[in-house]
This record gives C-alpha cells, structure tokens and sequence, in this order.
C-alpha cells in the first residue's frame, strides 16, 4: 500500500470508534492529501460535533482575545460576567511597550461583573458609568473597546446607543462588539465581528480620530503590517525586516499597536497581511474602499522570509528589490550556520501540528528547512479558503484534520508515531505524558519570536530542545515494565 | 401546603379571578400570593393599594437581594393574605424571566413558605421562556388553572401553557388542575371551554359569569368578596373557590396540534372553514379587479 492508501485507512480505523452520524460528519472533516491536489479536500467551519472534545473557543475570544485585545493603549471591557474576563486574562502573550495602567493596559483586565441585578434590569447604566469610571482612572487610554459577552446578547441591552453617547460626549472612540460566545461555531466569527467594528465604527471617523506624527508626509514606500499579535515578540523581528528592505512600517494593527496606528491605516500603500484568517476581512475592505492592495506573507524560516520579501518588494521599485536581495544576502551566512548545528539533530525528524489562525500551513516550511517532515496538520476554526492555501504547502500523504477531536488527535499520534507534536495547550499534557515531544504553537511554548531571521534561531533551538531531550526516554508509564 | 398557579393570556382576567377566588379561600385558609409579573399587579385588590413594592425593585435599590428581609416585601393584605410581588425590569430592558427566578429563589431562602396551606402564583401572559416557567418547574406549583374565555387566542394561550405543563409533568409533577372560564359572553362558551377541557384531558372547573360588580369592586381595589360579599358574582368566586380546595382531578395535559385547534374554533364558528376562506379571499380579489 502507498502511504496515501495506508493512511486512509488509518483515517477510516480512527472513525470506525464513532456513533453512524458523528461518524458520517467527522468523515468530512479528515482526509489525506493526494499528488497534486488544489485543495486538501476537507469540510470545515462547521459546528463541532457534540460529545467530542473540541479545541475550539468561542467569537468573544476571537474579538477580544486576537483582534482588539492587543490594541495596546485602549481599554478593553469584558461586558458580562466576570469569568470570560478573568480566564482569558492575559492568555495570549502580546507583547507590547509602554507603562502599564499608565498609557497602555495590555495585561489589565476590565469588566463589567455583572450581578443578578444587571441581568433582570439590563446592564446599560452599569456599562455608562463604567465607561465614566474608565475615563477617569486612565485618561491616557485612547478609548473603549466593549466586547459582549453571552447575557449581554440574550437581554438584548443596547449597548450600541451607550456606546454612541459616551463617544459623543468624551470624543473618544467607544466600539462596541456584539461578540456574544453563542454566535457562530467557533472564535472565527468573532476575529470576523471584531474586523466589521472596525470598518463601521472607527474607519469611518477615522480622519477625525488621527492625529499625525510630527511632520508626517505620506510616502510612497508606506505600509501597514496587520495581523500580526506579537506572540512573544513576532512582530518586531518582522517589522525590522520591512524596515530593512526600505518599506515605512505605518501601522502594527494589532500586536503592540496603537489606537492611532489603527486609523493610520488607511494612508498605507499596502497591507502585509500576517494571519490571513482573522484580518482578511478588513484588507478587503481597505482595498474596496481606499484602493489599499493587500498581500500575504510568511517570515517562518529562511526560505519562505527570502521568499516573501521577494514577494513584498516586487510590488515597489527597484531600490526595495535591491535592497530586499541585499537583506537575504546578508543573513544567509547565518542561517546556514543554524541549518548546519540543528540540521543533523532534527533531519527527518516528523511533526504533527493543529493549530488555529495560519500556522498549520505557514509554519510547515520552517520545519522544511531544518529538514523536518509534516505528516498531519489541521485548524481549529480555519475555512475553505485556508485549506485551499495549505494545499500549495503539505505534500503527498499529509494527513488533514479540521477541528480534530482529542480522540481522533490521539489516535492519530499512536499510529503515526510522530517525532514531535505542535498544538496547543489543551492537548500538551496528553502527549506528553506518552511521552511525546510537544510544543506549545499558540503561545511558542513561552518562548519566542519566532518570525523573521531571528525568529528561525529561536524556533530551531525550541525544537531541538524538545525532540533531542533525553527526558524523554526516562518516561515510563504504570502499566510499562 | 398546597402551590397552585394561574395562567392565561394576557389581559384575560388572571389577577381578578385568582385574587378574588384566593379572597374567598382566605376564610378557610392561611394563603400566600407570589405575583409573578412585572407590572406588578396580581396583589392590588388584597391591599387596597397601587401597587407594592417589588423584591426586585428593592434589591435594584440596595444592590442584591441578598440585602433585603423578607418582611419589607412581603405584606399582609385582605384576611391575613400574605402578598408578595416579584417585579421586574421596565418594557424592553433586561430580562424579566430571570427576574421571576431569582425573586422565587429568594422567597424560598427567606423561609416565606413555612405555616401555609396554600401558595398561589400569578403569572405574565404566556410562557414565552424558561423564567416564565419557573412556578412550574420542580418544587414549586403543582397545580395550574388556565383563565381562558371563549375567545380564539385566549385559547391559543391556554393550549401553549398546557404545552409548558406538559414538558415540566414528568421531571417536576406538575399538572393541571383545569380550565376556569372567564366569560366574554361568546356564543356557546360554556360548550366550546368544555370541548377543550375535554381535549386538553382536564375539566372546566368553574365557569365566572361576566358581572360588571367586579369592575366596581376594582375601582376601589377591592375584590367582590370584601365589596359586596353577599353578591351573586360573590357567590361565584366562594363556589370556584371551593372546587380549587376539593379539586382531585390533576391530569399531566394533552395539548392538542395546530390543526386541531383550529378546527375546533371552526366547529364553533369562531373561524370560518376552507370554503369560506376561499370565498373571503375571491371575494377580496373581485373587489380589487372592480
């Protein structure tokens, strides 16, 4: 049997534990790449199904957690009770520059506690006065993020008129986010909600709201990098690049962004885009309305970095390619010598991933070039139009899986006996009690960053102190003699 | 202690009936009614006021209900009635069922349902969600009356709730205890109330004749029983009263389809049939072609 057919009829094993109809759905949802496929040939964005274990969170994480959270001199208020607050607090490490609780309040955590009170008599007045409150305590604060939790929706409170008259009345900007966890199937839906608040409450007054830099002009190399959450310091390895290669980085929407920088945007000649899936909304909305291109990329490993700035720099003149030719020229001695230490350590070495946002396939080509294979990888809330961009990234016989269950995942691993699994904090512990490798890809395992050249040396050595530690073969399980 | 329920359709004369029916049980009994809708006004003729103040109006004021006591909403009216109102938020804000539960959540902590023989619910028009339905959830009523009249939705509105019954009948033990008629004066109501009695697998346990003392009795929020107790209307309410207190009949509802409604408001020319549908609307196009 090829590895195609064998691990087809893994995928059917795995699927054979299910009741007929869960079975009939997951079925949709697994499958293993063919030669040449456009597409990996998977369902997805589909509500899980019942009684599995899902990864997924909810649209309240998508908009707070990803999109808005990190805008780091706002204030964002969890509107509802305490715990989506209090257990998202800081579950994502953005990283940022300022004074917190001073002029930004990244790692602050707001809400609004609703009691018994605010449900029976509606939470409107609470959110008023709250905004007061925020106002007061922290006058630096750029404004006001409201992000609704699941009462907030079922009451039906107008948190849009508050919003309204709070902004008037202090003319700063008030975005309320009918992020409710209940909507959609996934966070997906709330990165979705959280791009149209920006289309429709801060882009159109957003000549109003911008102030520019001292002595701003408009220039023709001016680029906006959205997308990019800063997980332990992403974006500035990745900011420093475009820098380097003669690009005017306007605009970091949102990891260790400004509220300023958010209605910067629409003076770039470009949007880089960095997680696809959670901003494609708003790129596409600049295109429509302010002719603003967009372009994706991908700064994991030295070839896809070579291969993206090339990309970038095509779409400006000549002293950009130049100078994005001179900038893969000057790193290449290193990155070689970091190919050469860990190549021998993690040759052939396989690696399971599942993910969200574009890391199943962006990071597939960093694996590449320390010359790891990736046998499966997945999404936690990705669409079609994420497989369809993974296809061009996984070979024959990758094993596909859209919002894998921790059975199937499990099982999976058994058979597949990968070197290493990237997932995500959920799953990590499982596997690392079979005495698995793992990496914890949402957070880079506490570690970071992971993008651009530097990035690589980090994300080399993270990996090789995950497969290559000898603790591993120490690990014994109860029922092992 | 026995907890009884009424409900019906909005408008249909549950506050009037269930106070002046409990008035009436008052000489027998020692009673408590929990009004359960936001407007408050399910204890009016009891107390002789406006309205009273709400557990949930208060607790707004204070902060939780945990800062209140039982006795500063929790009045004595007409007999010795205990009167309590559960409130809720204004039109079109908050959610009023959630209100409803966590106004019965506190009388029970308090220990307001100690030395009763009767507690008696009122609540809000239909059961449109689960806080509605909380007076019919376990523990708590276990008998329901259904106010209804000969009229098509006040009908709708009392196959519904039997819906609701029937859902809570098994997990809870609640049942209905029958249908009260409260005339519209509709032709054949009495007939057409016991026809849906009969399909809904209870009785029409009492019919209340339409007498215009019990509108003189409201005007000065008083029930027919403290106003004119030696009325006819009077004697109506004792007589209804009576059957509540030696009702045995408690049955889990069959609630009847759509269809089947329908087709028995048809039966009783309520609505008209397919034929004269057809005529209505060829009818309505002939004059529009005119």
């Amino acid at each position: 049997m090829s590895t195609v057919e064998e691990r087809k009829a893994l995928v059917q094993e795995v699927l054979e534990a299910y009741p007929a109809k869960a079975k009939k759905s997951r079925s949709k949802h697994l499958n293993v790449t063919e030669e040449n496929a456009s597409d990996c040939g998977v369902k997805s964005n589909k509500k899980s199904v019942p009684g599995v274990m899902t990864t997924r969170g909810c649209a309240y994480a998508g908009a707070k957690g990803v999109v808005w959270g990190p805008v780091k001199d706002m204030i964002h208020l969890s509107h509802g009770p305490v715990g989506c607050g209090y257990y998202s607090w800081s579950g994502r490490r953005n990283y940022y520059v300022g004074t917190t609780g001073v002029d930004t309040f990244g790692t602050m955590q707001f809400t609004s506690d609703f009691q018994e009170r605010d449900i029976v008599f509606g939470g409107d007045k609470k959110l008023t006065k709250l905004l007061k409150e925020v106002d007061e305590l922290f006058p630096l604060s750029q404004g006001t993020t409201i992000e609704s939790e699941c009462p907030v929706g079922l009451i039906g409170d107008d948190i849009e008129a508050v919003a309204k008259k709070h902004a008037k009345e202090t003319n700063k900007p008030v975005v309320p986010v009918r992020c409710e966890g209940f909507r959609g199937v996934s966070q997906s839906l709330g990165h979705h909600i959280a791009n149209d608040t920006v289309r429709d409450w801060v882009l159109p007054k957003a000549d109003e709201y911008r102030k520019l830099p001292e002595g701003f002009e408009p220039g023709p190399y001016d680029v906006n990098i959205i997308g990019d959450y800063n997980i332990g310091g992403d974006a500035w390895p990745s900011r420093r690049l475009l820098e380097a290669i003669g690009l005017r980085v306007i605009c970091q929407f949102s990891g260790d962004g400004t509220f300023n920088e958010v209605v910067m945007t629409p003076l770039a000649k470009m949007n880089l885009i960095h997680c696809y899936r959670s901003m494609n909304y708003i790129c596409r909305f600049m295109e429509e309305k302010y002719e603003i291109p967009w372009l994706e990329y991908n700064f994991f490993g030295p070839s896809q970095i070579a291969k993206s700035l090339r990309k970038i720099a095509a779409q400006f003149d000549e002293t950009i390619q130049a100078k994005a030719e001179q900038v893969i020229a000057e790193h290449q001695e290193r990155m070689d010598q970091i190919v050469e230490k860990y190549r021998s350590r993690l040759e052939g070495k396989e690696v399971m991933m599942m993910v969200g946002g574009l890391r199943p396939r962006h990071v597939i080509p960093a694996f590449e070039d320390l010359g790891m294979k990736v046998i499966g990888t997945g999404y936690e809330f990705g669409h079609g139009d994420d497989y369809k961009r993974t296809a061009d990234y996984v070979g024959e016989g990758t094993v596909i899986y859209d919002d894998v269950s921790g059975f199937e995942f499990e099982e999976l691993a058994k058979q597949m006996k990968p070197d290493l699994i990237a997932a995500g904090i959920k799953e990590k512990y499982v596997f690392q009690k079979m005495a698995l490798p793992f990496r914890q890809m949402h957070s880079w395992d506490y570690s970071g960053p992971y993008h651009g050249y530097e990035g690589f040396e980090v994300f080399a050595r993270d990996m090789d102190m995950a497969i290559n530690n000898p603790t591993w073969g120490l690990v014994q399980a109860p029922w092992q003699d | 202690m026995r907890q009884i329920a009424f409900y019906g359709k909005g408008g249909i004369g549950k506050s009037t009936t269930s106070q002046n029916t409990i008035a009436s049980m008052a000489d027998r009994n020692r009673i408590m009614i929990v009004g359960c809708d936001p407007k408050a006004d399910s204890t009016r003729l009891m107390l002789h006021s406006k309205a009273q103040t709400t557990i949930l109006h208060l607790a707004a004021e204070r902060g939780a209900v945990e800062d209140l006591e039982l006795d500063e909403v929790l009045l004595k009216g007409y007999k010795d009635v205990k009167c309590v109102e559960s409130g809720g938020p204004e039109p079109g804000v908050g959610c009023a069922g959630r209100g409803i539960i966590t106004a019965i959540n506190f009388l029970e902590e308090e220990g307001a349902y100690e030395d009763l023989d009767f507690v008696s619910y009122d609540v809000l028009g239909d059961v449109v969600c689960g806080g509605f339905a909380m007076p019919i959830r376990e523990g708590k009523a276990q008998e329901i009356y259904i106010v209804c009249s000969g009229e098509m939705m006040a009908m709708y509105a009392a196959n519904n709730i039997a819906r609701g019954i029937l859902k809570y009948a098994h997990s809870g033990g609640v049942r209905l205890g029958g249908l009260i008629c409260n005339s519209r004066n509709v032709d054949r109501e009495i007939e057409l109330i016991e026809t849906l009695a009969e399909r809904l697998g209870t009785q029409m346990i009492h019919y209340v004749p339409r007498d215009n003392i019990v509108q003189h009795a409201e005007l000065r929020r008083m029930t027919v029983i403290e106003y004119a107790p030696d009325s006819k209307q009077a004697e109506e309410y004792t007589a209804l009263a009576k059957k509540i207190e030696n009702n045995k009949n408690f049955v889990i509802p069959t609630p009847i389809t759509m269809d089947e409604l329908e087709e028995l408001l048809v039966e009783f020319g309520l609505l008209g049939g397919d034929e004269e549908y057809e005529k209505a609307i060829a009818a309505d196009q002939g004059a529009v072609t005119v």
